[in-house]
């Protein structure tokens, strides 16, 4: 059976450690943490990734940026993107699904919905 | 293998496959002698019965014997099905607090995890930004240090507005200075109308009886609507845990500052 691989892309190291607590009930799945935008860019080029979890506000590059990066490369275009961000207007999350994620989840998140979301992207039961 | 071998092979198989046939129809015969035996035997019942009244009787009482054993079968498999689906229900109800219990702890182990993973002030401080903002959904707050000398909180961290904005308070004067105070979370609803200054949560950190600092929440992030049992579970982890933590790294970053000092003197006679 192929592995899925995640990338959480968060610069708060709780937030992280959350993420990867919510994700490590998904069988066959590789997790793989970066802690800006800028860092995850470089791991998504350099490696396959099936399901990214970007957060919005980060140093050095935003999760709006690092988006827009990817759905720039055309070798990227299969890999489905999540937001997770504290940002709740309805602008935003327009314009991140406008550049490309696939959905948006908000703050304070529960890890039962970050793992629906991520199954529900990566289509496995 | 020779073409006589493969015409041998396939008349075996096909010989093989009629015998089947041929058994299975037997079978077929068997069975539809024995029903057509069972038919007689019911259709002769039922005409003695009909000849007799005494039959007659007898067969009814049979069948409405036979038919209320059924009832009572067909009740007792409802009820059973009832209480295994009640028991289902109950299974599921109970993974969903399992579960739940299960996040919430996880919340709150990471959290203290991340409080105490440094010694450095500006660290831990980061790191209760980080649990106020990611884990409660506070959208404006501030963190305040007790000074012992003074008796005065001092706001040192923030988050939706400026450090400055935030007032100083008195231990013991106004919401803040009270809960630092008396030790009891001030926790408001966030429906209810609040002067600017007033906050919404105050977590007071204290160290058994040492005033240490509090946490002053202000307003929410706009998807938050309320307060769970997990939001006030982590204002005590805070209380306790964010106070612990600060408190190290204070005493963390004076005895780094006296070794210096220390340090400095010993070279300076030993030049």
């Amino acid at each position: 059976m192929d592995r899925h691989r995640i990338l959480i892309v968060e610069d708060s190291p709780t937030m992280r450690q959350l993420l990867v607590f919510a994700l490590k009930r998904l069988k066959n799945a590789d997790i793989v943490e970066a802690q800006d935008g800028m860092d995850g860019l470089r791991k998504v080029t350099s490696d396959h990734f099936d399901l990214a979890l970007v957060d919005i506000n980060m140093p050095v590059m935003d999760g709006l940026k690092l988006i827009s990066l990817i759905r720039g490369e055309d070798n990227l275009k299969d890999m489905r993107i999540c937001v997770i961000t504290t940002e709740g207007a309805s602008e935003d999350r327009d314009r991140a699904l406008a550049l490309g994620a696939d959905e948006y989840l908000t703050k304070p998140i529960q890890a039962h919905k970050v793992l629906a979301i991520a199954k529900s992207l990566l289509k496995v039961e | 293998m020779s073409h006589d071998d493969e015409l041998q092979r396939r008349a075996d198989e096909f010989l093989g496959i009629f015998r089947k046939g041929a058994d299975f129809t037997k079978q077929l015969l068997r069975e539809n002698e024995r029903l057509r035996r069972q038919i007689l035997a019911v259709d002769d019942r039922q005409t003695t019965a009909a000849q007799s009244d005494l039959e007659w009787d007898k067969l009814r009482v049979e069948l409405l014997e036979r038919i209320r054993g059924l009832e009572e079968e067909k009740r007792d498999v409802l009820e059973r099905l009832r209480a295994v689906e009640e028991e289902n229900r109950q299974f599921a109800s109970r993974y969903l607090e399992v579960e739940e219990e299960n996040n919430n702890l996880a919340n709150l182990y990471i959290s203290s995890f991340q409080l105490h993973s440094t010694l450095n002030l500006s660290e831990v401080l980061k790191i209760v930004l980080e649990i106020v903002i990611n884990l409660v959904g506070a959208e404006r707050f501030a963190i305040y240090v007790a000074d012992e000398r003074t008796r005065q909180l001092q706001p040192v961290a923030s988050e939706g507005d400026e450090l400055s904005s935030f007032p100083v308070f008195a231990i013991g004067d106004g919401i803040v200075g009270s809960a630092v105070a008396t030790g009891e979370t001030w926790c408001g609803d966030p429906e209810a109308e609040r002067a600017p200054s007033e906050p919404l949560v105050c977590i007071p950190l204290r160290l058994e009886d040492r005033p240490i600092g509090a946490i002053a929440i202000h307003s929410l992030l706009q998807q938050k609507g309320g307060f769970s049992p997990l939001d006030h579970e982590l204002f005590t982890l805070l209380a306790g845990h964010a106070a612990t933590a600060i408190f190290a790294a204070q005493l963390y970053g004076l005895s780094e500052r006296k070794l210096n000092t220390i340090q400095g003197f010993i070279d300076l006679l030993t030049k």
